[in-house]
């Protein structure tokens, strides 16, 4: 059963077309535009806190550190809460749509990429913060210093952020609700098949989610790799 | 080239009143007073662990002594955690960032105050003096240490500074190297810049420097010509440093 499910896997997949394509495309439609979101707070966001000095900025931390593990299904109900009609933004319509599950994976996925990107930054910065307070930059230029100066590793970061977007499916499936052709992701229809029973289309949405991890990492890889030589180690 | 702006007042260029620095349990400066600014090139030395480097850092305004009172053109350091106005510190370590041995120079844009584009005339021109405009565009990541030693020098000299402190600035190079390092400190204090070292190499101070501030064990011992201190340290504790008697003390060695 396992086998034949494999190869009309294979052979969905060879064919490549009408659900794999479009669930493929909304699925890196939507985690790629929350980690681009993410990235854009959480990186600037991250190495000020590594910077700044100012109350409670162990506190601070420790709370960002501890949010890296929000449960999915916990930031898909607050989602859910915030959005549905009678929430602070329910006028806005995005429930169950693919903009509100943009919106519960930015959530999922910028405490972690602020997390990791504090402790980068802290480390430059205590390798380079004598030189940046020599200079007398001030702290906004720091921050793009250090973000620059790192920016091979931050890559790193944005890959978790992105495997973890990608991998999702408690929060996608609340406030997307799983909705075919409008808000159905690999994730979600992988879970919505296997309990059909529809083995097939499971594993080779599977696959191809693997599969796509697997070469963004492995392009990201190489052109770290590139430009290190290029620019030194 | 940046030409140092000329000092403000009479002030001393440097005021030390009673700094003490003491982190923990232990005692790193003790009372040290100084006032300097005459001399063109003044060097401090001591063995490892005397405070040569807390001093410098505290004089840039980059540590905050215990007690005392440190000025700078007779100004109390900035708000927050940056360094005087007007000075400059090159590590001994110097830190360089990813890019281009010109990006690195840019950095120094902010501190000299100038415009982008007169910024960036004066830095190809620092970079050809110190003889590195080979390697503008080069990573500066992938500098050897004597390249990496006058690129810091060229981004620090750029802020136009009237100080520039240089901390072990030929620590671990060769002797090619060291000697350009010690052609451009002679340079810059030839443009008016005043400049104080640290350095362990005495025939280096003695090269070098107008001037020579003792410190030992977190106390400033002796300030002297350098030719005088050279010929005969008043001290005893700098006597026996000149003859290689004392131990350096690991127990004062700080990260900052």
């Amino acid at each position: 059963m396992i086998s034949e499910a494999l190869l009309q896997a294979l052979a969905l997949l060879l064919q490549f077309e009408g659900d794999v394509a479009g669930i493929a495309a909304l699925s890196l439609q939507v985690s790629l535009s929350a980690v681009t979101v993410a990235a854009a707070i959480g990186l600037p966001l991250g190495a000020l806190v590594a910077i700044a000095r100012f109350p409670g900025k162990s506190t601070l931390a420790v709370t960002m550190n501890a949010f890296m593990g929000l449960p999915s299904v916990i930031v898909g109900v607050i989602v859910y809460l915030a959005l549905s009609r009678g929430g602070p933004f329910g006028s806005l319509g995005l429930l169950f749509t693919p903009s509100a599950m943009v919106i519960a994976q930015t959530c999922l996925t910028l405490p972690l990429i602020a997390a990791l990107t504090r402790q980068m930054i802290d480390d430059a910065w205590h390798d380079h913060g004598d030189t940046l307070r020599s200079l007398r930059l001030p702290i906004g230029s720091r921050v793009r210093v250090l973000l620059w100066h790192c920016r091979f590793s931050l890559v790193a970061i944005l890959l978790a952020g992105l495997g973890r977007a990608i991998s999702e499916v408690g929060a996608v499936m609340i406030v997307g609700g799983n909705i075919d052709r409008v808000t159905r992701t690999m994730t979600t229809a992988i879970a919505l098949e296997t309990s059909k029973g529809d083995l097939a289309l499971a594993l080779a949405l599977g696959i191809l989610l693997i599969t796509i991890v697997f070469v963004l990492n492995i392009v990201a890889s190489v052109t770290r790799g590139f430009a290190m030589r290029r620019f030194g180690g | 080239m940046p030409a140092p702006a000329a000092p403000r007042a009479t002030h001393p260029l440097i005021e030390l009143s009673g700094v003490s620095f003491r982190p923990g349990e232990r005692t790193v400066l003790d009372a040290i007073d100084l006032r300097w600014g005459d001399a063109s090139i003044c060097a401090l030395i001591g063995p490892n662990g005397a405070g040569k480097t807390v001093t410098l850092r505290i004089a840039h305004g980059l540590l905050r002594p215990h007690s005392g009172t440190v000025r700078f053109d007779g100004r109390l350091p900035p708000p927050g955690d940056t360094a005087f106005e007007g000075q400059a510190l090159v590590f001994q370590t110097p830190s360089m960032f990813r890019g281009s041995v010109f990006d690195n120079l840019m950095l120094a844009r902010h501190a000299s105050g100038l415009p982008r584009a007169g910024f960036r005339e004066q830095a190809l021109a620092m970079l050809e003096r110190v003889g590195l405009s080979s390697l503008a565009d080069a990573p500066a990541l992938k500098l050897s240490g004597g390249e990496r030693q006058r690129a810091a020098v060229a981004r620090a000299w750029l802020t136009a500074p009237r100080l520039l402190m240089l901390d072990e600035p030929t620590a671990s190079l060769d002797p090619e190297a060291r000697e350009s390092i010690e052609q451009l400190i002679l340079e810059i204090a030839a443009s008016g810049c005043r400049v104080l070292m640290t350095s362990h190499n005495l025939g280096q101070v003695a090269r070098l420097a107008d001037e020579v501030v003792f410190l030992n064990a977190g106390r400033l011992l002796e300030r002297s010509p350098a030719a005088e201190f050279f010929r005969s340290p008043r001290s005893a504790e700098a006597q026996r440093f000149l003859q290689g008697e004392l131990p350096w003390r690991p127990d004062t060695t700080i990260t900052p």
